[in-house]
């Protein structure tokens, strides 16, 4: 009853079920846990992993009475979406609403964030063991899955973009979490100031639609603003060089996805975010918060997708096609040539979010978010993997100096290929085959061009291609590392197992054959696909994958290298290695530009503030000091000669009636008696007649 | 019967010579001997006009007079009181010597 009373408070107008009245308490429980864990002393372990571990674990019980309530009614035929808003800040006639939304897609994420988030956390035990800022740690994961919640169940983008913003914060804190490193803080720093850059155009994004469509609600009884009403209206203005308003801001949101999510050109901050702790890699820069950027796009998809013409293609969906796929393609290349087990892995993010962002524009929002919820499965469960390996091989993470470890850690070894072939979309077992199927399938019905298509093909071979190299490298062979290898705790192999039995199951929901997850994303009944040419587009992908995990056994399979030695490919076609293994030099490219320019732009502003700004404070302060002067001499020589003549005078007043006070009483007495005589006299005179 | 004036005059040498007293004698006991015999110069005024007022049967002047008694030696022993204190700190009774209240 109580809970129900509470929404009443909150809302007057809300029609909402009990679940989601109290759907707030889902990002709010590990919210609160963190800030309690905050308080805590270093010591007190224990308690900061039951608190943040149960708070995330009650959350999840949540989120799946929530996806239950949600599966139940699409079950009976109807798409659900119940919201909860509230007005926070009221000024003029305008007001800044906040509110929280329970639909398919919110669903779907709330369940995934706190399932993989949970078997983390669980993991993060095993693997932050030794560190002594191990309830810091904890603290910082719960805000994040706090926040990570806050954006999925955000009805109002105002309050998705505070959670983005947390998010973006709690990502900063983690990968410099050991600043002790300069490398660790130079990277927070680069991943903040980067996604930065894609936030200010989101802002820019928020503020155009709030003055155009007059609410920052989503959803609100039709007055929203991803609701026909609004979209209409956003489709009448026009921004200038063709676009509409609402592909304007569509753009201007995709800006903030991009630097969230990876995509070119605000990749760069990605890779270097893997100086953080392993689990962070894999819960934020793998599974939860880069994917929030795909999730932001599947949550205004209306908006991206209003004015379509023929085959749901807008200008604003081309863009995040053609920026996805390039992603796919670009970072899959680098991949190939890193030698870091978790750069390999953080590059590789970057290309399926890339896959991500090219199936949202072609194929909508099941097709993108299938291959999150996959993605987000399996990449977990690889950085965890190499989190177990690098906690094994005492903190190595050149797969060069790896090796053999297939008999030294079988679990770890298993799980991580299994993660692996689910990643290279490995045919009919494994749920990447499906969920990138679907986005191929996609690429080839799309009307615009065939590129994507040829691309993300292209960048499936060479997943597969540089899967296999890194696996071979860490896996086959002889160990190469130092000290001897061990497998990683029980805390730490059971969430791989719990993982690696979803990267298998995941593809169940989503095979051509049942789709349902389409279709209770896309809020309608369940019904078999059965488009022409779909088996000759799986055969086609699995060649694909089969070709590239051919090649990159017969390159490097077995072959247990010197550490020291060039690479096989390296030794090929050394000028395309070293290209690649330097990453086309964007981030040389980024700092002989941008960064040139604003530490040119700082000197300049250096020189101003000394020189000008300083010469004129100098200048000020001088003829204040000219004035003191000539208020210092007024006061010696005009104020205080007045108060001292003045002083003076009283002084000697003051002596003069002190030297009546002789101290001698007798002299007291003679006045007394002098002036009864003068008295009596006096009366004596008077009384005369 | 000694007419008023008589007294009177009495009264007002006693007056006269406790003033003297007061005014020139070093000693402070001196000078509070002096003082006793102004109180009692005014007291004898007291009786005198009381006895040859309007109502000498009314003991108005006695009452005067007894209270000024009681009010002379609570004085004389506040004064005593002042002498030895002050002699305690300064070994004197010297009255011009004690002249630390200058100002």
């Amino acid at each position: 009853m109580t809970l129900i009373q509470e929404v009443n408070l909150f809302t007057p107008q809300t029609t909402a079920s009990a679940i989601t009245g109290v759907l707030w308490l889902i990002p709010a429980l590990p919210i609160v846990a963190s800030g309690c864990i905050a308080l805590f002393k270093q010591p007190l372990r224990r308690a900061a992993v039951t608190l943040s571990i149960g708070s995330l674990g009650i959350s999840l019980l949540i989120a799946i009475a929530a996806f239950a309530h949600v599966l139940s009614g699409w079950l009976a035929g109807n798409a659900v979406r119940e919201t909860v808003n509230f007005t926070w800040i009221r000024f003029g006639s305008s007001a800044v609403e906040l509110g929280w939304v329970l639909d398919p897609l919110s669903a779907v994420m709330l369940v995934m964030v706190c399932f993989v988030g949970l078997l983390i956390f669980i993991y993060s035990t095993g693997y932050m063991e030794h560190d002594e800022n191990f309830t810091r740690f904890f603290c910082f994961l719960s805000l994040f899955a706090g926040a990570m919640l806050g954006v999925v169940i955000s009805n109002s983008i105002l309050m998705l973009f505070m959670c983005w913003e947390l998010v973006g914060l709690t990502s900063y804190l983690l990968i410099g979490f050991w600043y002790h490193r300069p490398s660790a803080a130079a990277a927070a720093k680069k991943a903040f100031l980067t996604t930065r850059v894609g936030d200010i155009f989101f802002l820019l994004g928020i503020i155009w639609l709030f003055a155009q469509t007059g609410t920052l609600l989503f959803y609100s009884h039709g007055t929203g603003s991803l609701e026909p009403l609004a979209l209409a209206s956003l489709l009448t203005q026009h921004a200038g060089l063709g676009l509409t308003a609402a592909g304007a801001i569509g753009l201007l949101i995709f800006a903030g996805a991009a630097g969230k999510s990876g995509q070119l050109p605000l990749h760069v901050w990605l890779p270097d975010a893997m100086e953080g702790p392993t689990p962070v890699s894999a819960l934020i820069h793998a599974a939860t918060m880069v994917a929030a950027g795909v999730y932001l796009i599947a949550r205004v998809y209306p908006l991206m997708q209003a004015g379509a013409l023929t085959g749901g293609v807008t200008t604003s969906l081309t863009v995040v096609t053609w920026v996805g796929a390039s992603t796919a393609v670009f970072a899959a290349l680098i991949a190939v040539a890193q030698n870091d087990i978790k750069r390999i892995l953080a590059y590789s993010t970057v290309s399926q979010l890339g896959y991500m962002m090219a199936g949202l524009g072609m194929g909508g929002v099941a097709v993108g978010m299938f291959h999150l919820i996959t993605h987000a499965f399996f990449k977990a469960l690889l950085f965890m993997g190499a989190g177990s390996v690098i906690h094994g091989s005492h903190d190595e993470q050149d797969i060069r100096n790896l090796g053999g470890l297939k008999q030294l850690m079988p679990i770890t070894f298993v799980t991580y290929v299994i993660g692996m072939l689910a990643l290279c979309g490995f045919p009919l077992f494994f749920s990447g085959f499906w969920s990138k199927d679907a986005i191929l399938e996609a690429a080839q019905h799309w009307t615009v061009a065939r590129a994507p298509f040829y691309m993300l093909v292209c960048g499936a071979l060479l997943t597969a291609f540089y899967m296999t190299r890194q696996v071979s490298y860490v896996f086959f062979g002889q160990y190469r590392g130092h000290g001897h290898a061990h497998e990683s705790p029980r805390v730490m192999t059971m969430p791989l197992a719990i993982l690696a039995f979803f990267a298998v199951a995941l593809g169940a929901i989503g095979t051509p054959a049942w789709p349902w997850f389409r279709a209770f994303l896309d809020g309608h009944a369940a019904e078999s696909l059965s488009e022409p040419g779909l088996f000759a587009l799986m055969a086609t992908s699995s060649l694909v994958v089969l070709i590239g995990l051919g090649l990159g056994w017969v390159v490097y399979g077995n072959k247990s290298p010197e550490p020291e030695a060039p690479d096989a490919l390296q030794v090929k076609m050394p000028a395309v290695w070293n290209v690649l293994q330097n990453k086309f030099y964007i981030d040389e490219l980024y700092g002989a530009t941008i960064i040139a320019f604003y530490a040119w732009w700082a000197r300049v502003a250096d020189w101003l503030d000394r020189r000008v700004w300083g010469g004129a404070v100098a200048a000020v302060t001088w003829l204040f000091g000219l004035f003191a002067k000539f208020n210092r001499f007024l006061d010696a020589n005009v104020v205080d000669g007045t108060f001292d003549k003045g002083c003076e005078e009283i002084s000697t007043g003051g002596g003069l009636l002190a030297s009546i006070q002789s101290g001698v009483v007798q002299n007291y007495l003679r006045i007394l008696a002098l002036a009864v005589v003068a008295l009596v006299l006096i009366l004596f005179w008077s009384s005369r007649p | 019967m000694t007419p008023l004036g008589g007294y009177l005059l009495v009264a007002a040498l006693m007056f006269a010579i406790g003033l003297a007293g007061a005014l020139v004698r070093r000693n402070a006991i001196m000078v509070l001997i002096g003082i006793e015999l102004m109180l009692n110069s005014a007291n004898l005024n007291f009786i005198a006009f009381w006895r040859y007022g309007p109502h000498p049967e009314a003991l108005t002047g006695m009452m005067f007079a007894i209270f000024s008694i009681a009010v002379a030696a609570a004085e004389a022993a506040v004064g005593l009181g002042l002498v030895i204190a002050i002699y305690r700190h300064t070994h004197t009774t010297e009255i011009d010597k004690i002249n630390r209240m200058k100002g």
